[in-house]
């Protein structure tokens, strides 16, 4: 999922973005992340979806995405075009959510602080930096676990593990 | 140095001599509940389960609680596909529609149990703490991979100590202590970390501790876990009859991030105000705010003794006009007891609806949503803005007493006021 380069505009949230607002369970009857889009956020932005453009960054604060386990919530936020999110904390299934349905997203300290809205962000992973472009700053991210990085590499869970069990059986 | 719970339990599981917080271990559940997700955590890997097989038949706990009985023809093609998968895998532990809540049925059923590693799709698996069980959530795709392979990666948590002493004066329940402790951790004062209940713990009832542990996700917890003492051996002895544990606890010595001390008997019936769940205030503070929904159920406070403390106050009195109070018994069995004992009839003679065993409104698909403008007093775990129906609508969370109170009332009511 994230390799390379990723580059978009910010879009700036608050603390405690919880997944009822990311995706509001009445969109929940699917797991289709194109069906899902365009609700994303739509518990705090109704135009959010129609308003990003492929690739934008979401910059948010502590806690991003508390609350319920629903694996929607990174898919909705997929469907839109959200390319990747950066917030101070994560809630912790949510965390694990986006590194098994392979949504790119980068604890940072400062960079909700460090950013405006409209921004441009760029992330080269091989870096390990955040680049906050419009502002001419650099931040360094927090690097991903050995076995975590093992899952992101291979876009996800279920590629990770079909690899996996391709191999237990040859 | 000694080592906590979190630290013992996942030393276990995983086959290593010890472990330390932040180390990231591969570890085999006891068992992975999933719900109504089922369908989608099945469809994921369907080929898959085809070709390699389901790990075991023992591994899955699936009920089907969220949205019960379906309320369209959607979810039920969800439904009936979670009861073939069921059928053509010989999935052991299946509850249908009407047998209650997915966590409620974890411990009545004794498939938690102390020492016990459990994983489930559902943020509040952290309920089965209450018994001594390392319990925590986890995602769909995982739960996926989990049915394939039986393991997946877990970080070892720090752990904070909460030390509790004295107890509760009257009026005051166990919802009061969570909401007032998440309210002084914060939101995500646990996120990453594990809570451990330690001290005078002899009068807090088993399902004060339920509800406890199951809102340790409400301040970020990857699990809130109790001690096994009297209390949790007599619980098992009627729920688990003959089963075999081995329960697990943290040494004295053990090294801790934080640490929190409780009195309840300086505690006050509190509630959670729109829209985050560690916004709390005692109920005073808010007391005289006109209610339209009344909401006791869930499986943070759809238990026996909580339909009971309700009808303490309800009995032989009728809830505001204006006011719909919905009752929403979090199992079958508890239900059975409900109406065994005059509970439920108390209930709906105030006045009261009756639902379903299941999750009923509190995550806002159906049976009970707001308008805008409304406002409701739950007893549920979440006051989100949207989750239970409009934006524009406000959901206070309290305790079954103060649920009961404001219903009678029709504002928001220190219980303590009315009760009898």
């Amino acid at each position: 999922m994230t390799v390379g380069t990723l580059e978009g505009r910010a879009w700036l949230f608050g603390d405690h973005v919880d997944t009822d607002v990311i995706i509001p369970v009445r969109y929940c009857t699917t797991s289709n992340r194109e069906e899902l889009g365009p609700h994303a956020m739509s518990g705090l932005d109704p135009e959010f979806a129609s308003k990003i453009a492929p690739g934008d960054f979401i910059v948010a604060g502590h806690n991003f995405g508390c609350g319920s386990s629903r694996e929607n919530a990174p898919l909705a936020l997929q469907g839109a075009g959200v390319g990747a999110v950066v917030a101070i904390s994560f809630g912790r299934i949510f965390y694990r959510n986006a590194i098994n349905v392979g949504l790119p997203f980068f604890e940072s300290p400062e960079a909700v602080s460090c950013c405006g809205p409209g921004d441009l962000l760029q992330v080269r992973m091989e870096e390990g930096l955040l680049r906050n472009v419009t502002r001419g700053l650099a931040l360094a991210l927090a690097k991903y676990p050995p076995q975590v990085a093992e899952i992101i590499e291979a876009g996800g869970l279920e590629a990770y593990v079909r690899r996996r069990l391709t191999g237990r059986g040859s | 140095m000694g080592k906590t719970f979190a630290e013992k339990v996942l030393a276990r599981k995983s086959g290593l001599d010890a472990v330390v917080p932040g180390q990231i271990v591969t570890v085999r559940p006891d068992h992975l509940l999933t719900h109504d997700n089922t369908s989608a955590i099945v469809a994921k890997v369907a080929q898959d389960l085809k070709t390699y097989g389901l790990v075991s038949q023992s591994l899955p706990v699936i009920a089907i609680d969220h949205v019960v009985p379906a309320v369209d023809e959607k979810t039920a093609a969800g439904h009936a596909a979670i009861r073939r998968f069921v059928q053509e895998y010989g999935v052991e532990h299946f509850f249908d529609v009407g047998e209650g809540v997915c966590h409620q049925l974890m411990v009545e059923k004794g498939l938690a149990l102390p020492g016990m590693l459990v994983l489930g799709s559902d943020s509040h698996t952290c309920t089965y703490g209450a018994v001594n069980a390392f319990a925590t959530g986890i995602d769909r795709t995982e739960a996926a991979v989990l049915l394939l392979t039986g393991e997946t990666w877990l970080r070892v948590p720090e752990t904070i100590k909460v030390i509790l002493e004295g107890a509760f004066p009257h009026g005051v329940m166990g919802k009061d202590l969570i909401l007032r402790i998440i309210g002084e951790v914060g939101a995500d004062g646990a996120n990453y970390k594990a809570v451990e209940f330690h001290g005078d713990l002899a009068g807090l009832s088993m399902d004060d501790r339920l509800t406890v542990a199951n809102m340790g996700i409400e301040m970020g917890a990857k699990l809130a876990a109790f001690p096994v003492d009297a209390s949790t051996e007599a619980y098992l002895a009627a729920h688990a009859p003959g089963a075999i544990y081995a329960p697990v606890w943290a040494d004295a010595d053990a090294a801790y991030i934080h640490g929190l001390r409780f009195n309840l008997s300086t505690l006050e019936p509190v509630v959670a105000k729109p829209h985050a769940v560690d916004n709390v205030a005692p109920v005073r503070e808010v007391a005289g705010l006109p209610v339209q929904q009344a909401f006791l159920g869930t499986c943070t406070n759809g238990r026996l003794s909580d339909l009971q403390a309700a009808a303490s106050i309800l009995k032989g009195r009728r809830i505001a006009p204006g006011v719909r109070l919905l009752v929403i018994p979090a199992s079958r069995s508890i239900f059975q007891g409900a109406m065994a004992d005059g509970t439920l009839a108390a209930l709906v003679e105030a006045g009261a609806m009756v639902g379903p065993p299941g999750c009923g409104p509190c995550l806002g698909a159906h049976q009970g949503l707001l308008a805008p403008g409304e406002r409701c007093i739950s007893s549920s775990n979440r006051n989100f803005q949207g989750r239970m129906g409009s934006k524009d609508a406000e959901v206070f969370l309290g305790s079954p007493l103060t649920v009961a109170a404001s219903a009678m009332t029709g504002v928001l009511t220190d219980p303590r006021e009315v009760m009898k």
